[in-house]
Parts: C-alpha cells; sequence; structure tokens
C-alpha cells in the first residue's frame, strides 16, 4: 500500500521494465503526455519572455554586433575605388605600381569625385596616413576634368604625394575591407615598411596609457567607495529599521540626483575660488596663494566618481549584512575571540558576496566613465571613454572607437572570468 | 554594413507623412535656433506661405550623414559648420546650391564678390561668423592684454588660463602667441616641428592652465575668478557681458573664425523650398536683423552696414561686438577645416599624449 503511495513508484518500476507501462486515464503512455505537457509550458514560458529577448537583440546584440563589426570592416576605399581595389588583389604585395595601376587609380578617382565619394576615400586613407585626406578631394577635383595618359606622370604631377611608397602601401591595405589596423592604433601599433607591426612614435603613444589609467583609476575609486562605503553598509544593517531607513534615504538621495547636477556641484565646492578651499583659507590652513588644486585633475575625477558610485557599493553590501546572523560573532565573542578576530574570521567572510558584487559594479562603470572626468578632469583625469567619445562624436573615426570599445569590452570580461575564477560568480549578491 | 542600418532605420522611423508639408530645418536649437527662428523662418513663412518647423540636436551634420545613408530623408536644410558641410559636400550626401539663386547685393554685383572668402562654396550658404576670442576679466586684470603674446605673458599679467581641451583653436593660438604670423599658421603646424613648437608654448603656461571642455565653462571660469584670462566662444562673451552684466571684456587680436551655413541633404523632401529659404535668408538685410540677435557676424559684406543696435536692449550698437566687424578682423585667423580634416586625429593623438605627460 504504502508503495503505491511512493512518488518514486513510477520511476521505479518503469526503470525495472518489469510491470507493464504506466498510462494516465485516457490510456496515453505517461511519459509521452507528460513531455508533451512540459514542451507546452517551455512554449508558453518562453513566449512570455520572447518581447525581452526581441528587445535586448533589437537594442543592443545587433547594435554591439554592427559596432564590433565596424572595428575590423571598413569599406571606405574597398567600396569606392574598385579599379584600383582588383589591381592590388591581382598583383602580390611588393609589386611596384605600373601604368596600369596608376590608370586604374586615376579612372576610381575621376569616378569617385563624380559622384561625390572621394571625401569618404580621403576620410578612410587618413585614418592610416594622415595628412592624405586632402590629396584626395584635390586630385579628385582635378580628375573630373580628366587625366590624360601617361597617367603615372598626370598624377604625380597634381600631387608628387602619389608617388609615395607609404601611401601606396596604405592603399593596398586599405583595398580589402577587412582589416586589423585599428585594433594595432589602439594599442599605439602600427606597421613599417617591412609591413611588420612596431610601436609608434613615443609622442603619439596615447592609448595603452589611457587603458592603464582608466584601470588603475577605477582600482582605486572601487578601494574608496569600500572603505566608505563598508562601515555606513554596517551601520544601515545594525541601526533599528526607523533609523536605517532615514539613513537610507540620505544614501540614496544623491543616487536620485542627476549626475551632471552632482558633477557641478562638486565643481562649485572642489574649484580653487570654491568652498573647500575658502574654508582651508578661512581656517588658515593653506595660505591664499597656496590653494589646493582638487579638480581638473585627477583627483577631481577620483573625488567624483567616488561620490556618485558610492550608492553602488551600499546597497549590495547593506542587503547582505541585513542577512547576517549577529548570533555568530556573539557565539565568537564569548568563545573567546578578540572583536578585531570576530570581525576579521566570522564577519567580513560573510560579506563577501556583497562585497564582490559591489566591488564588479563600481569597478566595471567607473572602466567605463565618461560624462565626469570630462567635466572633472582637466588633462590628467581623462579616460579611455573620452577617447572613445571623441572619436565617435569628433573626428567620427567609428571604426577606431569601435576597437578601442571592443578591447574595453574584452578587457572586462577577462576581469569577471577572473573574478569568477577566485571568488565565484555564484557567490555574487546583487541585492 | 549599409543595408542593415537601412533596414534597421527604416524599421524604427515613422514614415514621411507628406510630400509637400513644412519645411523641416535641424539646427543646434538654444538661442541659436531661436535666432534662425525670429530672423529667418517667421519672415520667411510669412511671405512664402511655407511654414518652418526646427529640430532641435546637438549634430546636424551627423543626422544628415544618418539620414542620407538610410535612405530615409526628413529634414529639408541643416545649419551645419563649414568643415561640415565641405564634407557633406566631397562625401556626396549634400546637394549643390548654385550662387546665382541667391539674392544679389542692394548696390548690384556678384553675389560671389559679396560674400566673404571660404563663406560660399559648392553645396554651402554661410549663415554667420561667430568666434573663439580671448576673453578677460576687466577688474582682475592691471592692464588690458593687448595681443595674443599677452596670453602666454605670466609675468604682465599674472593668473589662471582657460583653454578647450582641444587642439584646434589652442594649438593656433600657442602658436600666433609665439610669433608666428597669421597666415602662416596652419603651414607651421603641419610640420612636426611646428606642433612640438606649439606644445612647448602651451608647456611654458601648463601650470596656470585650466582645461574646460563645454562652450559654457570659461565664462563660469571667470565669473568664479578660477582664470584670469579664457578661450571662449565670443556669443557667450557677449551674453554675459552685456546681458548678465559681467565686467568681461574681449581681446579680438587672433580672433579664430568659424563659418556656420546652410547645407540641403541630398533627398530633401522639399528641397525647393529649401532652396528659397537659403536665398531668403542669405539675403543681406535678414543676416544683418539675424545679427542684431546674436552677435555673430554676417558672411555679407554689404550686411556690415545694415546691422543695427542689438535687440536685447535696443540702445547697444552691434557693429563692434561682431567679429566681421572691420576693426576686429585686423589680425584675424579662419579656422582652416580643410586642414582639420586632414590632421585632426593624428594632432588629438599628440594632444592627448602631451595631456598625460603634463
Amino acid at each position: 500500500m504504502a508503495s503505491a503511495l511512493d512518488p518514486h513508484a513510477a520511476v521505479v518500476a518503469g526503470a525495472s521494465g518489469a510491470s507493464p507501462r504506466l498510462t494516465t486515464a485516457d490510456g496515453q503512455p505517461l511519459a509521452r503526455a507528460l513531455a508533451r505537457a512540459s514542451a507546452r509550458a517551455r512554449r508558453r514560458a518562453f513566449l512570455l519572455v520572447a518581447p525581452l529577448l526581441l528587445f535586448v537583440v533589437v537594442t543592443f546584440v545587433i547594435p554591439i554586433g554592427q559596432m564590433l563589426h565596424r572595428s575590423i570592416y571598413n569599406d571606405g576605399f574597398a567600396a569606392n575605388m574598385p579599379q584600383i581595389s582588383a589591381w592590388f588583389a591581382e598583383n602580390p604585395s611588393g609589386t611596384q605600381p605600373d601604368e596600369a595601376a596608376f590608370a586604374a587609380l586615376a579612372a576610381d578617382l575621376k569616378t569617385a569625385a563624380d559622384i561625390r565619394t572621394i571625401g569618404i576615400v580621403g576620410t578612410r586613407m587618413n585614418y592610416d596616413v594622415p595628412g592624405t585626406r586632402s590629396l584626395f578631394t584635390s586630385t579628385g577635383r582635378k580628375a573630373r576634368a580628366g587625366f590624360e595618359p601617361p597617367f603615372r606622370e598626370a598624377l604625380i604631377e597634381a600631387d608628387e604625394d602619389w608617388g609615395d611608397p607609404t601611401l601606396w602601401r596604405a592603399m593596398r591595405s586599405a583595398s580589402t575591407a577587412y582589416t586589423a589596423n585599428f585594433y594595432l592604433a589602439a594599442v599605439d601599433r602600427t606597421r613599417d615598411d617591412q609591413n611588420s607591426i612596431v610601436q609608434v612614435p613615443e609622442r603619439q603613444q596615447v592609448y595603452v596609457m589611457l587603458f592603464q589609467r582608466t584601470f588603475w583609476l577605477s582600482l582605486v575609486i572601487t578601494g574608496l567607495t569600500f572603505l566608505l562605503g563598508f562601515p555606513i553598509a554596517h551601520l544601515l544593517a545594525t541601526l533599528p529599521m526607523r533609523k536605517s531607513n532615514l539613513l537610507m534615504i540620505l544614501v540614496l538621495l544623491p543616487f536620485w540626483t542627476s549626475l551632471l547636477v552632482r558633477t557641478t556641484a562638486w565643481m562649485v565646492l572642489l574649484q580653487q575660488q570654491g568652498v573647500v578651499n575658502d574654508i582651508l583659507v578661512w581656517l588658515g590652513v593653506v595660505g591664499q596663494d597656496g590653494r589646493l588644486k582638487l579638480i581638473y585633475n585627477q583627483v577631481g575625477t577620483i573625488i567624483a566618481m567616488t561620490h556618485i558610485l558610492l550608492p553602488f557599493m551600499i546597497l549590495p553590501l547593506y542587503s547582505v549584512m541585513r542577512t547576517i546572523n549577529p548570533s555568530y560573532v556573539r557565539a565568537a565573542r564569548s568563545l573567546g575571540a578578540s572583536s578585531w578576530t570576530a570581525f576579521r574570521r566570522v564577519y567580513f567572510p560573510q560579506t563577501l558576496p556583497g562585497l564582490g558584487a559591489g566591488a564588479l559594479l563600481v569597478f566595471i562603470l567607473a572602466v567605463g566613465y565618461y560624462i565626469t572626468p570630462a567635466l572633472v578632469g582637466g588633462s590628467s583625469g581623462q579616460l579611455i571613454s573620452n577617447m572613445i567619445a571623441m572619436h565617435m562624436t569628433e573626428t567620427l573615426n567609428w571604426s577606431m572607437a569601435a576597437a578601442l570599445a571592443a578591447i574595453l569590452l574584452a578587457s572586462v570580461l577577462v576581469l569577471y572570468w577572473i573574478y569568477d575564477r577566485l571568488v565565484g560568480i555564484d557567490n555574487l549578491k546583487l541585492g | 554594413m549599409r543595408r542593415t542600418l537601412t533596414l534597421a532605420t527604416t524599421l524604427l522611423a515613422t514614415p514621411a507623412l507628406a510630400q509637400q508639408g513644412p519645411l523641416t530645418i535641424l539646427s543646434w536649437g538654444g538661442d541659436f535656433a531661436a535666432m534662425q527662428e525670429q530672423a529667418m523662418a517667421r519672415p520667411f513663412s510669412e511671405q512664402a506661405g511655407i511654414p518652418v518647423r526646427f529640430v532641435d540636436t546637438d549634430d546636424p551634420a551627423g543626422m544628415v550623414k544618418t539620414q542620407v545613408e538610410a535612405g530615409n530623408v526628413t529634414a529639408d536644410l541643416a545649419s551645419v559648420g563649414q568643415g561640415a558641410g565641405m564634407r557633406l559636400c566631397e562625401e556626396g550626401d549634400a546637394l549643390p546650391i548654385d550662387p546665382a539663386s541667391l539674392v544679389p547685393p542692394p548696390g548690384g554685383g556678384a553675389v560671389a564678390q559679396d560674400f566673404l572668402p571660404h563663406t560660399l562654396t559648392d553645396c554651402f550658404v554661410a549663415t554667420d561668423i561667430y568666434s573663439t576670442v580671448i576673453a578677460y576679466d576687466t577688474e582682475k586684470v592691471a592692464q588690458a592684454p593687448t595681443s595674443a603674446a599677452d596670453f602666454f605673458d605670466l609675468e604682465r599679467f599674472p593668473g589662471r588660463r582657460g583653454l578647450g581641451r582641444t587642439p584646434q583653436f589652442t594649438m593656433e593660438l600657442a602658436l600666433v602667441g609665439d610669433g608666428v604670423p597669421l597666415d602662416q599658421v596652419y603651414d607651421v603646424l603641419a610640420t612636426p616641428e611646428g606642433v612640438e613648437r606649439a606644445l612647448a608654448k602651451l608647456d611654458s603656461i601648463s601650470e596656470q592652465i585650466v582645461w574646460w571642455e563645454a562652450g559654457a565653462q570659461p565664462i563660469q571660469l571667470l565669473a568664479d575668478g578660477e582664470v584670469a584670462m579664457t578661450h571662449a566662444y565670443n556669443g557667450r562673451v557677449f551674453k554675459a557681458a552685456q546681458v548678465d552684466g559681467l565686467p568681461l571684456a574681449i581681446l579680438w587680436d587672433a580672433q579664430m573664425m568659424e563659418v556656420e551655413g546652410w547645407v540641403i541633404p541630398k533627398g530633401a523632401p522639399n528641397h525647393d523650398a529649401a532652396r528659397d529659404f537659403v536665398a531668403f535668408s542669405t539675403s543681406p538685410e535678414v543676416l544683418a536683423d539675424a545679427a542684431e540677435i546674436l552677435p555673430y557676424g554676417p558672411p555679407r559684406r554689404s550686411a556690415q552696414e545694415m546691422v543695427g543696435n542689438f535687440a536685447g536692449d535696443g540702445t547697444t550698437p552691434m557693429g563692434p561686438h561682431l567679429p566681421t566687424a572691420a576693426r576686429n578682423m585686423t589680425n584675424a585667423l579662419f579656422v582652416d577645416p580643410a586642414f582639420w580634416a586632414d590632421h585632426e586625429t593624428e594632432l588629438r593623438a599628440r594632444f592627448t599624449a602631451w595631456l598625460g605627460g603634463e
């Protein structure tokens, strides 16, 4: 009797194969009916999440995919200069450009100038050889009147730069739409005359330094939010509910205030004629001429970003601390642990999931931060995101912006992976 | 790439409502679009009976490019900088505009001669000339600076300096301050030695530089006493001094002029009406009206004398406050968009590396 009520009975019976197949009331095999029912449930569940999935794909996956594709794909030259691109494809690397090549080039320049795509070609070439955009546009204007053969002489007469081997090498590399050059440039590398990868001149090196600075500052900011946020979170978690709610509002209030307002508030506070400096001078801590430089440099970036990102550290820490049973620490103390040992050995390890989540959140947000460093960073507080924004909006070199962004994305994923190996992503608690 | 973009945009964009509709103009918003609306669009609508609709954006040229690439052009006209106008024209995103279709100067004569140099090109008709100038607090400096070199003279003019955190204008100013004549600035800046010369000049005051990012910041820096002198846009300085009453003054020496104007996007739904609007809004009378509202110089010679008093108070003569006033033009630099199209990437990289190593 007891075995008939046993939920495992069917499995056991089915597995033994001895008893007859189990069926539902209407005679269908139980296994098939079950599979059908669960498939239906899965379909329904999928339909429920389908709008979100579609939303994520359309607004997130496709644009990011397109953007990443741009970092290795730029057909500005290849698509608009078909004849010379074909010549490059037929003749192996190292071939001296012959009359046929110059003829193809002249024909392409004329067509591109006529249908007004010469600017696109020039812009593409300018990425690899600075200063060549106007070479293309000005020669394009002359090409519309038509060049007479021999084209080699005609082009070099129009501008002697057309004989420059560097330009020809760059055109060859641009004649295929897929290129790794943007990634090379994004790590301060370029190709030399022998086509091997070398560092760009020291005076032009900027991206590696900015990546390093971005990660270093993000680390510092994460550390500072931890130092400032941990005691506050602990206080919030241990105070009686009514008081802690009041405090919580104080934590959240800046969180709800516009980012720009908070950033400009820091400008008012920290500038050399600002509130903080005025107070320091009034107290006699610094002289009138010794006003501190607290903003428009790295210090300003660190202070403002630490403040802005603080809630992202406090909230996960708080939610984890709320669940820690105070009797553990009491037990440790009653067993003879000093308060420091009880904290270090018993309390702190239990906060790790919250700390991990907070640190990861703050760090990843800091790595991609843009508006605050732009406004208060001065010259030394600029981050890599400011460079990405510059390429997006000012130089309009989207391929370069995409390459920089891809590297940033990849390094964040690597860090995430390291974090997973060290701490374990299962131990993450976001709230 | 372009095909997917087209698809995505056609999916998301609302279809154009009608072929014959109001004239849609992409402009920058704020005081500038308000000026265009008041001086140009309203009188045009009254005369031609065509309503004009402004769409505000912080990047009209970018929007034109996106619309043309996506094959779904809703804008009939866009207000863009000269450099962007040049690019759009060379990349086939803007329609050519025939100078003969523009309003001739009142005394007769050729339209092309009436426009200042650089202000009338294949697809681009200028509406105004604005300028980046050296502004200073008259109460903070013992004596008024008289030349760009004074900007770099910390002994005679102590106090911090504000500069835009961009190589554009900053590098030019450094060279001019180092004694390079205005007509040679871009030739010098095109050479590596010229770039290093400009940076060395900036090095000489780098301890005192406050870098700003947005156009409103330099005025705030002056008002707060953070800097004694700063590079700033002339329109902002004018407003702060005339409207807000701050004790600010402009040093016009080595002012850096930039040109703003119209382009008609390729495929503009109402391109004929757009052409009419371009002709109307760049007639000398309308340009002079516009210059009375905002202190941006009219690009036509014949419009200069027609400019009357500042519309904001009705008493201040506007002429002397314009970048194009003869007295202010004696030592002025036209910013060269072709140079920057060629060298912007490389100069920005060098400039950023220099900033980082500061």
